[in-house]
């Protein structure tokens, strides 16, 4: 193999276009907001950036703090139940037989490709009091009370609908619905790389099948697990679409809140500044795993 | 000083009255030329000398099957429309500068934040001469007084809507949304800071314009005590979770429960005694329209007889357009939920934008969503 080191023209070559891209259309933009963060309101229309802290002061806030909080408890569950979930998923789809492979994978990023407001519209017809989970159940219920009458047993009550939507759980299983692929793809490309035989050799001298998980198996695909852990609390963290729509009366995300500041508050300046926190923190993550990554590599 | 004062005053009237004369006479003329030109070439309005294009920005499903086709048969000019969905993206969209759009569909507040943020172009009444198909109640209003900058397009208002088999008495008051548990778990209501401050400070006896600081503390606690009879803050959808049986009493506008009463007999509102928010979806010109004259000329054929009656049947929003409700059949002409009672109506109030209190209501909304 090539090191670019020694074709540093062709490799300069090759990277201004991404880099220009990056710069225009991220860095440079993502810098305006950066900096109205700053800045404060002037009439309705203009931002005067005067270098205030004001807006981080009022989103550290207990108002605010509580809310991110309670966004970040929310993303964590996501994320524990997706790798709950998803593990075993990936497990299975690494030892499947090699021909449907492809198509199990398929299965998982088949949802990817319809938009996430139609999936989760879907979502509501399936939970909501006259969705098919309530109808089905009602279904089931009454059935089993016109057996328990025709058995000449008393019947069972009238069937009470279960409040699946527009609560905290609509919103922890939207959630995980959404975020489950970004579990298990990088689970199963950690597992598939793992070398097969160390789980025979496990089972071979005596280890049982959870024993051989927990210490054979989790170990190895751990950075599978962080990088699978982080790419699916990051959006989580982020997500405003699903408690919009799914969401009870205290379902309120951070995201929310910050859509809510450009939108009808009409406040930028401390958009950015709830924006900004939310990013400072995912980098702060993300810097945690490198220096972690980096910690294992000087210890091997 | 007295003296001077009224001199002053009868030559404004006078310089008004004179000018409202002269945009008279333009408009004679505008129209005779308009009649002329029909007789030779088959309904044909004369050209504006733009070229035949028009930007247009409106709302979803907000205009007739036909309409942009016929305006384009009877003037030459091709009208691109494209939507939008809440008036924060229009605010949004526009704030940075106007990207072509000739003409938009803001609400009434919207009109006054515009206005202020100096992102509107005053409309030549001149170039509209079916200004004289509006009712009259609609010209004079406080968020643009004299129709400087919009006109009425649809007008709508936030009342109760509710399922008839499910409640025991015809909710009458907006105590059933705001402050009894009579409906706990069944009542889904806005989740616009604004509108939900302003209408529980109507509950409370206070003009939607008329809120002080101390009144949106107040109006905060009471929020907070009904939240757990709440089940939904909805997004404007709240006649979809009525109409799917999700929630038996919802806070929508008077046109949106009017859809859904035509998918379901067991459907019904009613504006509360206490009184209401009206709205009303106008016209306007964005500064920076590259085609104004094709602007008006739109605008003037949206408020002729029977383009507004096409409009009128396809959204079934009540219409500030007199000549075409005359047009409308009965059925709609006398829908008590298209047109409420005329004693109910003179309770409700239009929201004036208030900058200062507008950040207030957000944030005493995001208190009331994480208590």
């Amino acid at each position: 193999m090539q090191d670019w080191n020694r074709q540093k023209p062709a490799f300069l070559a090759l990277a201004t276009a991404p880099v220009l891209w990056l710069l225009a259309f991220f860095i440079l933009p993502l810098g305006i907001v950066w900096l109205y963060s700053f800045g404060r309101n002037v009439g309705l229309t203009d931002i005067d950036i005067s270098g205030t802290f004001a807006n981080y002061a009022r989103a550290l806030e207990p108002l605010y703090l509580e809310i991110f909080g309670k966004s970040v408890a929310v993303a964590a569950l996501t994320t524990l139940l997706c790798l709950v979930i998803g593990f075993p998923v990936a497990l299975a789809i690494t030892f499947a037989q090699p021909k449907w492979r492809p198509w199990l994978l398929l299965a998982v990023m088949l949802p990817f490709w319809t938009n996430l407001l139609i999936r989760t519209y879907a979502l509501i017809t399936v939970l909501r009091t006259q969705g098919y989970v309530n109808k089905s159940l009602g279904f089931l219920w009454d059935q089993a009370s016109s057996v328990k009458a025709f058995l000449g047993l008393a019947p069972l009550p009238t069937w009470e609908p279960l409040e699946l939507l527009y609560n905290n759980f609509a919103v922890i299983l939207g959630l995980v619905y959404v975020h489950l692929p970004f579990m298990v793809l990088p689970l199963y490309a950690a597992l598939d790389r793992m070398d097969k035989s160390l789980i025979e050799a496990s089972l071979d001298l005596g280890a049982g099948h959870l024993r051989t998980i927990t210490r054979i198996v989790a170990p190895l695909a751990a950075p599978g697990i962080i990088s699978g852990v982080i790419i699916t609390f990051v959006p989580a963290l982020g997500a405003y679409l699903t408690p919009d729509l799914m969401g009870g009366p205290d379902s309120q995300m951070i995201a929310n809140v910050i859509e809510r500041q450009f939108k009808r508050a009409n406040d930028w300046p401390f958009g950015a500044a709830l924006s900004f926190l939310l990013m400072y923190a995912t980098f702060m993550l993300i810097a945690l795993q490198a220096l972690r990554t980096r910690k294992i590599e000087a210890r091997q | 000083m007295n003296h001077r004062m009224s001199l002053e005053e009868f030559r404004a009237n006078r310089r008004s009255i004179l000018k409202t004369m002269g945009a008279a006479a333009i408009g004679i003329s505008f129209a005779g030329a308009l009649g002329a030109c029909s007789k030779k070439d088959g309904g044909k309005m004369p050209s504006t000398g733009e070229e035949p294009k028009l930007n247009f920005y409106n709302w979803d499903t907000y205009i007739g099957d036909t309409t942009l086709a016929d305006f384009k048969n009877a003037s030459d000019i091709e009208v691109n429309m494209s939507l939008f969905a809440t008036n924060d993206e229009l605010f949004a969209k526009l704030r940075a500068g106007n990207q072509g759009y000739d003409v938009i569909v803001p609400s009434n507040d919207f009109v006054e934040r515009m206005v202020q943020a100096d992102m509107l172009m005053p409309l030549d009444h001149s170039q509209i001469p079916n200004i004289k198909n509006v009712d009259p109640s609609f010209i004079d209003v406080a968020y643009d007084p004299g129709r400087k900058y919009s006109l009425p397009y649809t007008w709508l208002v936030l009342g109760i809507g509710y399922r008839k088999s499910k409640v025991k008495a015809k909710p009458d008051s907006w105590k059933v949304l705001f402050d009894s548990d009579e409906y706990k778990g069944r009542i889904a209501v806005l989740s616009e800071a604004g509108d939900m401050i302003r209408l529980n400070g109507k509950y409370l006896g206070k003009s939607v314009n008329g809120l002080t600081p101390a009144d949106i503390a107040q109006i905060e606690a009471l929020m907070i005590k009904q939240k757990p009879n709440i089940k939904a803050f909805h997004e404007d959808n709240g006649q979809d979770l009525l109409l799917s049986g999700e929630v038996d009493l919802v806070l929508e506008y008077n046109g949106d429960i009017a859809q859904v009463m035509k998918e379901d007999d067991d459907l019904d509102f009613v504006v509360p005694k206490e009184g209401s928010q009206l709205n009303s979806d106008t016209l306007c010109i964005p500064k920076g329209a590259k085609h104004p004259k094709n602007a008006h000329a739109f605008i003037n054929y949206l408020l002729d007889a029977e383009a507004g009656k096409k409009i009128t049947e396809k959204i079934l929003y009540p219409t500030p357009n007199a000549a075409a409700k005359a047009l409308m059949p009965d059925a709609y002409k006398n829908n008590p939920v298209i047109f409420p009672p005329a004693d109910r109506l003179a309770k409700c109030e239009y929201a004036a934008y208030n900058a200062k209190l507008q950040p207030l209501y957000e944030e005493a909304f995001t208190r009331v969503r994480a208590a």
